[in-house]
């Protein structure tokens, strides 16, 4: 079985993978929810019956093809700072990391799948993949469904759908996401109006770091919000739909800025380059901000991309967290502490970065698309 | 019911779907005027769930009655938004329903079916989502599909056989009076 340490040390493509320039879309992701017909669900259920439910579903799980050697832990044997360093690599949810008995999780070696067993459904898997691919995500996912379905006796109606602990899951229990990096929508001061209109249609946005515009470090999750009345596949159509207007958006935003204020963009690199290379005390927020902006740089051809070794700026930001930084130190951190071992961390992750190089206009606009144009 | 607010009566009651978590906020109009909830634009699922009334929410079953399966309560699914058993969803489907068609883009299950259960489908559910799927086609101007689908659907018949299995609970031991959990 695959050890804590050995999970930690081998992030996973998806957390820091290289991506085609401009590299608005981080991450894609797709969590299907699924109970047994014959059990209570969690929220309801007692320790005795959700341990059985771990028993019950377990063996199909570690069978799942691309589960072998896979990292399965119940969530009490894990430590907090443990749990929560799962949570700040989106592989459990923070609900799943204060689980009480029969809660546990299950990761495959390259960390593309994760399980969690008794969260508010008695499964709830999701699968990873960098850049923009819902669907072969969706593929992935499907094959672990198909695969549990010969042993498991999911909770199924014909006219709703998987039965689902909240009804808002109710119906495929599929939510689909992409992470978005949209510094130049928030520059502009474009992402309010963005946020309304994606919410009218249905599909939610929240920031990664804290809600709304104020978004630490412009990273953004877009997903949809309602699961019963379309099929698996209109599900996804409709987001990456949505996601491609988003990116094109953004697109124009940077253009825009680029044409427009060049100065006002050139200032905020700059002013990162020099805070995160040189501050002595910075905060979570300040310098996920920063790291936007370096990001942005990259994009913009204005900075070599950072995709090989410690300056990945993916990798940083995941050991920024505080319970990474917890998890690293090997004790617990005050926040002045805390405040100093990160800018320390930024500096050495970020010795080797060359001075960005500022001349280069936002003419490549070549779009992330999905992979599958059909 | 009290405004979540201040101790008016409340009279606009939304349910919002955060981090797939459903949240419900009760207010009354003074209150829901001053945080914007009259206008659309300002609160995400407004004009999505502006419709749930009082008389529309969960408990829609007689408060009291109880979840034969699991136990939950109208009150209990009214205040957590979570249901206890597969059952529940028969239990309470009065309520459910306004809640699952004020939430969701439809009241009918689109998506994939459990490999094993395709074949158990009633007839009539089989013959709806090719149909369904044969208008598709011919809207896309797929004549070769449509046609298809139409042979496939001729095949199966009138759909006046006995598809095998309830409305609704396939799986759902919605008769069985002892707690799941001996299973
Ligand atoms: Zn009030
Ligand atoms: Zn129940």
């Amino acid at each position: 079985m695959m050890r804590f340490s050995t999970l930690l040390r081998n992030p996973a493509p998806w957390m820091c993978g290289t991506r085609k320039l401009p590299g608005i879309v981080i991450s894609s992701r797709i969590r299907l929810a699924r109970n047994l017909a014959d059990y209570l669900f969690p929220t309801r259920a007692d320790a005795s019956v959700r341990e059985a439910v771990r028993e019950a579903v377990l063996p199909g799980v570690r069978g799942i093809p691309g589960m072998e050697k896979a990292f399965v832990k119940g969530m009490e044997d894990l430590p907090g700072v443990e749990r929560r360093v799962l949570v700040e690599r989106h592989l459990v949810s923070r609900e799943h990391a204060g689980a009480e008995a029969g809660g546990a999780v299950v990761i495959n070696r390259p960390q593309s799948m994760s399980i969690m067993i008794n969260e508010e459904d008695h499964l709830r898997m999701q699968a990873m993949l960098p850049g923009f691919d819902l669907r072969s995500a969706f593929t992935h996912l499907q094959e672990a469904d198909q695969h549990l379905e010969q042993q498991l006796d999911f909770a199924f109606d014909q006219r709703l759908g998987y039965l689902t602990s909240c009804p808002s899951n109710v119906g495929t229990g599929m939510r689909a996401s992409v992470m978005l990096h949209l510094p130049g929508l928030v520059l502009a001061d474009q992402m309010n109006k963005v946020i309304n209109a994606i919410n009218k249609i249905g599909l939610a946005v929240r920031g990664l770091f804290g809600e709304g515009s104020e978004a630490q470090s412009n990273l953004f999750q877009v997903s949809n919000q309602t699961t019963l009345g379309e099929s698996e596949a209109e599900i996804i159509d409709r987001l990456e739909r949505v996601a491609g207007q988003i990116i094109q958006n953004e697109i124009q935003a940077r253009a825009k800025l680029l044409a427009e204020r060049p100065d006002f963009v050139r200032d905020q690199v700059g002013r990162a380059y020099g805070l995160l290379r040189h501050a002595r005390i910075i905060a979570t927020k300040e310098a996920l901000n920063h790291l936007s902006m370096l990001r942005l740089a990259i994009d913009l051809g204005w900075l070599p991309p950072q995709n090989e070794g410690d300056g990945n700026l993916d990798l940083v930001i995941l050991d920024l967290q505080p319970a990474h930084m917890q998890w690293h130190a090997g004790h617990k951190l005050s926040p002045e502490e805390r405040d100093m071992r990160r800018a320390r961390l930024l500096r050495e992750r970020l010795h080797s970065l060359p001075e960005p190089d500022m001349q280069g206009g936002a003419e490549d606009a070549s779009a992330d698309t999905p992979p599958n144009e059909s | 019911m009290k405004c979540d607010l201040c101790d008016n009566k409340a009279n606009v009651f939304l349910t919002q779907i955060v981090n797939g978590k459903m949240q419900k906020v009760n207010l009354c109009e003074g209150c829901a005027k001053e945080k914007g909830v009259t206008d659309p634009t300002g609160f995400a699922l407004a004009d999505l769930l502006f419709g749930i009334g009082e008389e529309e929410t969960v408990a829609g079953a007689p408060s009291g009655d109880a979840c034969p399966t699991c136990g939950t309560t109208a009150e209990e699914l009214r205040k957590s938004g979570r249901v206890g058993c597969a059952n529940c969803y028969q239990v309470f489907s009065e309520g459910l329903d306004s809640l699952l068609r004020a939430m969701h883009k439809g009241t009918r299950h689109k998506g994939r079916v459990p490999d094993h259960l395709v074949e158990r489908m009633s007839l009539r559910e089989r013959k709806r989502r090719l149909d369904e799927e044969m208008d598709k086609a011919v809207r896309e101007e797929r004549f070769e599909d449509a046609a298809k689908l139409r042979d496939e659907i001729n095949a199966l018949g009138d759909g006046e056989g006995e598809g095998g299995s309830r409305r609704g609970a396939t799986k759902v031991k919605a008769e069985q009076p002892e707690p799941s959990e001996t299973a």
